[in-house]
């Protein structure tokens, strides 16, 4: 199918909006409401299922409450976890979002078109995932409101923490009205007004590389931690994000094709492949040069990496995690590297969820933990999650499949015209939509 | 005060008030404000759960039919204030607590419900006045006699001025006795039950000094041969990275160099754990226990005051006693006279002798954290 350009767009001509009328918005939540709530047996238990495993997260995490992190694994010296291992791994798909948004909107390359706003739903239920990884993490989520400027004290500039609240806001914040306002656009049938969304797409460009950056500042500031305290870290974040977070798209976007009528051209998917091998070929560069560092003249700092990777005083927990996510990254790399596998689906998908995996151990397992084996003094302190942390985690990302469900079963009626805003007639008193042709190409 | 200023809306606040009253007028106005305590008395779901685990009953809660936005009608307010009252409405309105109206509840427990929800909306301790300070320590010292019905002594004792405190540890002397972990542990109320200590001592073997291979959990007879000991604890870095990294401003280096946390202010992060490069962060992992006749009386808001879970403490050079002028727990502990402590300030003092005549060292010298600790052997 040629692309459809702008001026060929397939709406009553003049329709730009960029006027949201109060109706239209409460007509369009209306909407949404009744398309969320019906589908078919299949959606009701596939949301039945989640809400279940969100049910056991939240009594794993009101036993937590109760007891206090004492039933985590964490202790003094491993202090941060399962949940802040998660936490890392998520911002990055949320920042990945960006991949697409770029070309679709600044370049005007149609072929990601349809998978932008799968894409910014992928970033808004990450998010939301992340604060609720940082919330159980704490150990006084009643006194969350000490972060709020102007109430509570909020030590910025000087805490990363800080920007970091600031940078995951604020990026949320964009990838709900950006769409939002495209949805409620094509929901009236009109094309949105560019110069509305366009620097807001613009400046999410500039926040999603932020809030992968500021998170690897997180880590990267302590140079109580020689194995997070390297100026590689950002850098590598951005790498493995900008594959991690494209490959689950590819993945999303091929199950919603198969269960829904949303086209998502072979092309498309093609493209953000393409991406996602360039950007897991740059990881494993920073990964060789990484483990250079570490290995050809190991010093005392280099003992975290020494017990990752081959164990130290006895002790190797993470060794089995570290090394079954470099060999599932090599042999994903390697199956994205080569044209013909890459172009093939039977190939392809699977390299992507390998892909996935492989980079959430990378970041969790093989990152956040290690940083804290041996402690300050040397001393090693191995950890393991328990099954509090398991549940409660395994509820927090039950929670973000069931919001972006939410949102793509929102999204997608209107994207392929089946949902429009219905408005009333006055002389007739009888009910008529927008009278266009279902889009094929709406941004 | 005359009569018709006492009946401008604002009965909350009792600034002695009274005396000036007749007595009648007086009773009154005593029940008014008995009325706006319990008014004022929905605590959060944390102090509610917290003051159920002291009792170890559920806790009865009552608020009066009047909702909070009558209160936020009531009176002018600050910030915090309007903050307070919109929490109050959304508790409320989300049925967190009971809400029939029990007026005949015990005075007691409307009082530990009021005061739970001034615990939860208290400022951070930093920046509040003086007269804010010692209204905080008081109401601690009041929670605390609800509940055990013993008196303790918070004090709110600020900095001295010219004085900046600094420790040195004669390596030489220590024999691992562990007696300085003991007395620190007494003294500033430590959780008994995981064994919570702010100094490690870590058992060198001569002829290195390699801390991964010293056991800081050696329970043999001391001294053992060919072994040295070092203690660490808090250094109380004039550069400290945990102060930077706390996202809330709930840990902070005071006048006299002394890093210290509100406790109740912190969030429980654990940012600061990882950031400090001395293992000398402690979290409240669980509900800190201490026997009540364990309970040492004399405390500070800053120092050993009793902890509650989720939140981070350390070593505050045992504020409590060295802003009265006394010597650190551990240093009067130690049987060997290994540990010094002083006023880096004062030229007389016995630490200063100590930099300008041994030749001292500090632990990780290349982070730039600047520590306070000095270590020195004869
Ligand atoms: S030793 Fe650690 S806790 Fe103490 S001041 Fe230095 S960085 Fe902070
Ligand atoms: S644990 Fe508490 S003191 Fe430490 S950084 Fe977090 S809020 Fe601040």
């Amino acid at each position: 199918m040629k692309p459809v350009h702008t001026s060929e767009f397939p709406y009553d001509a003049g329709k730009i909006t960029d006027d949201i009328k109060p109706k239209i918005v409460r007509s369009f939540l209306k909407d949404a409401f009744d398309s969320i709530t019906r589908g078919g047996a299949g959606y009701h238990v596939w949301m039945g299922t989640l809400t279940f495993v969100m049910l056991t997260g939240a009594f794993a995490y009101s036993i937590q409450l109760n007891e206090g992190l004492s039933v985590t694994g964490m202790n003094d010296r491993v202090s941060w976890g399962f949940y802040i291992s998660n936490f890392t791994f998520l911002v990055g798909v949320a920042a990945a979002a960006v991949m697409l948004v770029l070309p679709t909107y600044i370049l005007k390359d149609v072929d990601f078109s349809k998978a932008v706003l799968i894409g910014e739903g992928l970033a808004v239920a990450a998010l939301f995932m992340c604060l609720a990884f940082v919330t159980v993490d704490m150990g006084g989520p009643a006194r969350v409101w000490h972060l709020i400027p102007g109430i509570g004290l909020f030590n910025w500039p000087s805490s990363m923490l800080t920007w970091d609240v600031l940078v995951l806001n604020g990026y949320l914040f964009l990838n709900l009205t950006i769409p939002f306002y495209i949805l409620v656009c094509h929901y009236q049938g009109k094309h949105p007004n560019a110069r509305i969304y366009v620097p807001g797409v613009i400046i999410s460009v500039f926040w999603a590389f932020c809030i992968h950056l500021v998170t690897a500042f997180l880590y990267a500031g302590l140079p109580a931690r020689p194995f997070w305290n390297s100026s590689l870290l950002g850098p590598r974040f951005l790498a493995s994000a900008f594959s991690a977070g494209p490959a689950l798209i590819i993945i999303v976007l091929s199950v919603i094709r198969r269960f829904t009528d949303y086209k998502v051209e072979n092309v498309t998917i093609g493209k953000i492949a393409l991406i996602v091998t360039v950007a897991a070929q740059i990881n494993l560069v920073m990964l060789g040069s990484e483990l250079f560092k570490e290995f050809y003249a190991p010093t005392h700092h280099s003992e975290s990496a020494v017990y990752l990777f081959f164990g130290l005083h006895g002790f190797g927990g993470l060794r089995p995690w570290i090394w079954t996510a470099i060999m599932m990254n090599l042999f994903a790399t390697g199956i994205l590297t080569l044209n013909p596998l890459r172009n093939n689906h039977k190939w392809l998908l699977p390299a992507c969820a390998i892909l996935f995996i492989s980079i959430w151990i990378e970041k969790g397992m093989g990152l956040i933990i290690p940083g804290f084996i041996p402690g300050p003094w040397g001393k090693i302190v191995e950890y393991t999650p328990t099954w509090i942390e398991i549940c409660v985690s395994l509820g927090i990302w039950a929670m973000g499949m069931f919001i972006f469900t939410l949102l793509v079963k929102i999204a997608i009626p209107i994207e392929t015209g089946k949902l429009r805003y219905v408005t009333e007639t006055v002389s007739s008193g009888e009910k008529t939509t927008t009278n266009m042709p279902a889009s094929t190409n709406l941004v | 005060m005359s009569h018709c200023n006492c009946s401008s809306p604002d009965p909350i606040r009792k600034n002695g008030m009274h005396e000036l009253l007749a007595e009648n007028v007086l009773s009154d106005w005593l029940k008014r404000d008995d009325e706006m305590n319990y008014l004022r008395s929905m605590p959060s779901l944390e102090s509610v759960l917290m003051w159920s685990q002291y009792n170890n009953q559920p806790t009865s809660l009552a608020i009066t039919k009047r909702t909070a936005a009558d209160h936020v009608l009531d009176k002018g307010m600050d910030r915090r204030t309007a903050v307070q009252a919109m929490a109050a409405s959304l508790m409320a309105g989300m049925g967190f607590f009971q809400t029939a109206c029990n007026p005949f509840a015990p005075a007691d427990e409307r009082e530990k419900s009021q005061l739970a929800w001034d615990d939860y909306f208290q400022g951070n301790f930093r920046i509040m006045t003086d007269k804010e300070k010692e209204e905080t320590v008081r109401r601690l010292e009041r929670m605390y006699e609800l509940n055990t019905g013993k008196r303790i002594n918070i004090s709110a004792k600020g900095p001295i001025p010219g004085v900046l405190y600094g420790y040195a540890f004669n390596i030489s002397k220590c024999r691992g006795y562990l007696e300085c972990i003991r007395g620190c542990i007494e003294e500033n109320n430590q959780d008994r039950e995981t064994g919570m200590q702010y100094i490690t001592l870590h058992e060198h073997k001569k002829g290195q000094m390699n801390f991964g291979e010293a056991p800081d959990d050696f329970y043999h007879e001391v001294p053992r041969d060919g072994h040295f000991y070092i203690g660490t604890q808090c250094m109380h870095c004039e550069n400290p990275p945990c102060v930077d990294v706390c996202p809330v401003q709930a840990t902070w280096k005071e006048e006299d160099g002394i890093v210290v946390v509100d406790y109740n202010w912190c969030i429980g992060c654990r940012y600061c754990e990882a950031a400090c490069p001395y293992d000398a962060r402690r979290f409240n992992w669980q509900d800190p226990v201490v026997p009540e006749n364990e309970v040492n009386h004399n405390q500070h808001y800053l120092g050993n005051r009793l902890r509650k879970k989720g939140v981070m403490e350390k070593c505050t050079f045992c504020i409590q006693r060295t802003r009265e002028g006394k010597n650190p727990a551990c240093v009067e502990a130690c049987p060997t006279g290994a540990r010094i402590f002083g006023n880096l300030l004062d030229p007389n003092s016995e630490i200063r002798w100590v930099l300008a005549n041994k030749k001292v060292f500090r632990l990780k010298e290349d982070l730039g954290t600047e520590p306070k600790f000095w270590y020195f052997m004869d």
